[in-house]
């Protein structure tokens, strides 16, 4: 294998890794520290993808804010029980097999595919020569103008609802 | 750079219906704050929503599909019919809600709202050529009928309905995100067209990850549509959530989805039909099958009208398998008469409910045809309608998905259809039976208002004009099709 392949093996392999341990943890405080390393590894997977700009939002929106609002709302909650309740349900073998075979699958349609070249407009020079930044933040507000707009409806509705849902008298 | 991926006036001209049902959403959630009076905010979402009609109908019928926003988001008969259906629910809906969201001591500005913004969604579903704009429409929609589900918030029945919404929706997101993700690696685009063809000139239709990004895409509209295996949360949800919501997602929902099945899987994977019709055939015999089977046994009439609605998805699946035209065009029509007679439906299991009562037992309906029998009347009607006997407007739903699936050579899954549907007639039938053949248990009341008078009215006349003169619909279906393909 050559350096890339390695660097990205160890990046894919810790990812998936790591999601397992964070879902096995039985405190929530150690499963979102776990999330905290987690989120690292995918950032440098975005970095190894030449998106350093992505990169370093995954840092300081998921790792940074996210994960601090996680930890707030694990204090809140005060969750005691979750630590004496059993790790794994009654039906976990069922559901590891299924999503053994499930990874399986995946596996072989993915291995037996030919690689294709790069497709679309924006290679990797073509980013490198303007900056990641200003590619996106031109696509954003021109070829991808209207997602973008939508989007911001997503996030008007959460708002409202949480409002609706959380608040005691509306 | 270029002019054409830039924004212009001009561009807007296509999303003025969208852009005129967000504005009605924001005035409604500020409207909110000055005024007391709930009726008020529903009669002003209402008319928000016949604004947008009259810009749908100024546009309907005329022949080149408009795309807009660097070709994301295209207007073209398809989507406009789509939006019919959307605007017969939220009106309905709205209409159906005034008097029970405040017997359930729910009645909250933010409802018509956030009914307002959950329509937008399926609108932008609709219309939307690019899976990043279907996606965002589909998570629009999705949010917003999340918190519609849980709006009950003293009652736990509710909080469940919604977060069991909730989870199942983000699994489905993912899936849908999972098959996006393939689909780009391997084209290199996220436009439907484009998708097409690539998929011709890199010759890959029979590559596996194509076929894998395509079945995660299906199981992902499969969840949204109710069809089995992936209809578990159906059941669950559609007793849950408030009744009016129920409806408003029995219907919307499935018509979004079945928009946005029909149009990825014509236009973009149109080549690849054999494959997508060997998995969608086996889904539409299980989901007749699970839903007509399973609603034997319910004693709840929502959660019967779940798995009707269950067993409707796949009847409508079948319109898609025949991989023509018109099968398209006859699965657009069902949905349109399926969102006329079920929430005509839940309109009277609404009227049932009263303080202290929750009337949605089957047993609840014993004899009402003694004591109420408009009421019972109009129940009759629908639910001869979800059957599909004729003169209402359910057969022609039927036999038009019936006929094109056969003239596409699938003889068989009408013969199949045709099993389960008469299966169904069974519990559609009970109902009826239990209200005209059985004594009353005990006096019922309804809460009516004038508002779900005007609903009952217009779905019965509906259903009745649509079934005696099916060309009143057909002729509209028609201008569905063209451009699409």
């Amino acid at each position: 294998m050559t350096a890339p392949q390695w660097f990205f093996a160890y990046f894919a392999g810790m990812i998936t890794l790591l999601s397992v341990v964070m879902i096995t943890r039985r405190n929530p405080v150690h499963g979102v520290l776990w999330m905290l390393v987690l989120f690292v590894h995918i950032a440098g997977l975005y970095l190894f993808l030449n998106a350093e700009f992505l990169a370093a939002i995954q840092i300081i929106v998921y790792a940074g804010a996210i994960l601090v609002l996680f930890l707030f709302v694990i204090m809140l909650l005060n969750l005691k029980k979750e630590l004496t309740v059993r790790k794994v349900q009654k039906h976990w073998v069922l559901g590891a097999a299924i999503g053994v075979i499930f990874a399986l699958f995946v596996v072989t349609v993915v291995a037996g595919i030919t690689v294709l070249p790069p497709l679309g407009e924006y290679s990797i020079e073509a980013i490198r020569s303007e900056g990641s930044i200003m590619t996106l933040g031109k696509v954003m507000y021109t070829k991808y103008l209207l997602p973008f707009e939508i989007a911001s409806l997503v996030l008007l509705v959460a708002i409202v609802g949480a409002v609706v849902l959380a608040k005691k008298r509306i | 750079m270029d002019m054409s991926s830039g924004f212009s006036l001009l561009s807007i001209r296509p999303i003025v219906p969208e852009l005129t049902m967000i504005c009605t959403a924001l005035i409604l959630l500020l409207l909110d704050l000055i005024v007391k009076k709930k009726e008020v905010v529903a009669v002003v979402g209402i008319a928000g929503t016949l604004v947008a009609l009259y810009g749908t109908l100024r546009l309907y019928g005329f022949s080149e599909p408009l795309t807009v926003f660097s070709d994301m988001f295209v207007l073209d008969g398809y989507s406009n019919f789509f939006r019919l259906i959307f605007y017969l629910n939220v009106i309905l809906t709205i209409c159906i809600s005034l008097r029970y969201m405040v017997i359930e001591k729910a009645s909250f500005g933010e409802y018509y709202a956030l009914l307002i913004f959950a329509t937008t969604g399926m609108m932008i579903m609709a219309s939307a050529s690019d899976l990043i704009v279907l996606y965002l429409g589909l998570e629009l929609m999705a949010l917003s009928t999340y918190i519609l589900a849980g709006m009950m918030r003293k009652q736990p029945r509710s909080n469940e309905a919604a977060l069991k919404y909730f989870f199942l929706g983000a699994f489905s997101s993912a899936f849908f995100l999972y098959g996006i993700s393939l689909t780009y690696g391997l084209t290199g685009t996220t436009n439907l067209k484009d998708i097409a063809a690539s998929l011709q000139t890199l010759n890959i239709t029979g590559n596996p990850m194509v076929l894998l990004g395509l079945i995660f895409m299906i199981v992902a509209f499969g969840f949204k549509i109710a069809l089995a295996p992936f209809h578990m949360w159906a059941p669950d949800v559609y007793e849950g959530a408030p009744t009016s919501v129920t409806a408003f997602m029995s219907v919307g929902p499935k018509a979004a989805g079945f928009a946005v099945l029909g149009r990825v899987l014509f236009s973009a994977f149109g080549a690849m039909q054999i494959q997508w019709d060997s998995i969608l055939i086996p889904l539409a015999v299980i989901t007749m099958a699970t839903g007509s089977i399973i609603a034997l046994a319910q004693t709840n009439i929502k959660r019967m009208l779940a798995y009707s609605s269950i067993a409707h998805a796949g009847y409508m699946l079948l319109g898609i398998i025949a991989g023509t035209p018109g099968g398209l065009a006859s699965t657009a029509n069902y949905l349109m008469i399926y969102a006329i007679m079920n929430i005509g439906a839940f309109a009277v299991v609404i009227m049932l409910r009263r303080e202290g009562f929750q009337g949605e037992n089957l047993d609840d309906y014993m004899g009402l045809a003694k004591s109420h029998p408009v009421a019972s009347a109009l129940m009759l009607v629908f639910m001869f309608a979800l059957t599909g006997i004729p003169p209402t407007a359910g057969f022609i739903g039927k036999f038009y998905v019936f006929m094109e699936v056969i003239d596409a050579g699938y003889t068989y899954l009408a013969v199949i259809a045709v099993v389960f549907s008469v299966i169904s007639a069974f519990f559609y039938l009970r109902v009826v039976m239990y209200m005209y053949m059985r004594d009353p248990r005990e006096e019922v009341a309804l809460a009516t208002s004038p508002s779900m008078n005007f609903a009952l009215a217009v779905t019965a006349v509906m259903i009745l004009v649509i079934g005696v003169f099916p060309s009143v619909l057909l002729d509209l279906v028609k201008f569905s099709i063209p451009g699409l393909l």
